[in-house]
């Protein structure tokens, strides 16, 4: 009995901060994408030809992201019959989202116009327990191309 | 030491290939950022702890790795991927590696 009163709050409280957390991390996602827009990031290994030629230096964003206790539950239960698991959905997708968003701000910082060649790699943090995804890390990175300086050498 | 993950550096002639250099770092977690960590999945949100441990390892398998190359007498690292294998609970392996080469 005392079990589950447990897990009904822990379900309630996942639930609540869980929903909170998520709601400001997209709010916070959005208004960053929109801040770095003009920063282009394409997939393509090979950049134009220009003149003079840019800089460039590889930028990369990380961020370990983990799923409340509310979601884990949900993602339980749908084992059970299959189908998709939109609670995990939402957190890689925030997770992309915040990496690639690092990753620009790291090139922003350079004055970069692009980024090329983005890759994305995707760990799940073992936490002891089988089949528990849990956390997740996201790292993205890629090569910022960015003017160079007069005077700096090449 | 310009590294890169494109197979050219853009503008610069490629002289010469020295052929892979990589390194690696294998970073155990402390018990404050484990417990925090299971707080957070009640909780749900960004384990800010593992993101900074997980980015400094991979920073220490890039130096290591450009350090090789310097040794070697290299000025630059194309092609630069990362790798990353959580080897036992608690503990990962970030792995970074490239060609390194000589530009003009």
């Amino acid at each position: 009995m005392s079990n589950l009163i447990v897990l009904a709050i822990f379900l309630v409280v996942g639930y609540g901060f869980g929903t909170y957390a998520e709601n400001r991390h997209y709010r916070s996602i959005r208004q960053r994408e929109r801040d770095l827009r003009h920063i282009y990031v394409v997939a393509t290994k090979y950049p134009p030809v220009d003149n003079p030629p840019p800089e460039s230096t590889l930028v990369a964003g990380n961020v370990v992201i983990s799923v409340d206790y509310f979601k884990r539950f949900l993602a339980g239960l749908r084992n059970l019959w299959g189908g998709r698991v939109s609670s995990y959905e939402t957190l890689l997708d925030r997770a992309r989202r915040e990496a690639v968003l690092r990753m620009k701000a790291q090139a922003a910082a350079l004055g970069a116009a692009y980024i090329f060649n983005i890759k994305f790699q995707t760990m799940s943090i073992y936490q002891g327990r089988r089949n528990s995804v849990g956390s997740v890390e996201v790292l993205a990175y890629g090569t910022a191309l960015y003017p160079a300086r007069p005077g700096s050498p090449s | 030491m310009i590294i890169t993950n494109l197979e050219m550096i853009p503008g610069k002639r490629l002289i010469k290939h020295l052929g892979l250099v990589q390194g690696s770092s294998v970073r155990a977690k402390h018990v404050g950022r484990d417990f925090m960590a299971s707080l957070k999945n009640i909780f749900g949100g960004e384990l800010k702890g593992y993101t900074e441990l997980l980015q400094e390892s991979r920073d220490e398998a890039v130096s290591r790795m450009t350090q090789q190359a310097q040794a070697i007498g290299a000025n630059a690292i194309l092609n630069v991927r990362f790798s990353t294998s959580s080897i036992a609970q608690g503990a990962a392996e970030l792995f970074a590696y490239g060609t390194a080469v000589v530009v003009e």
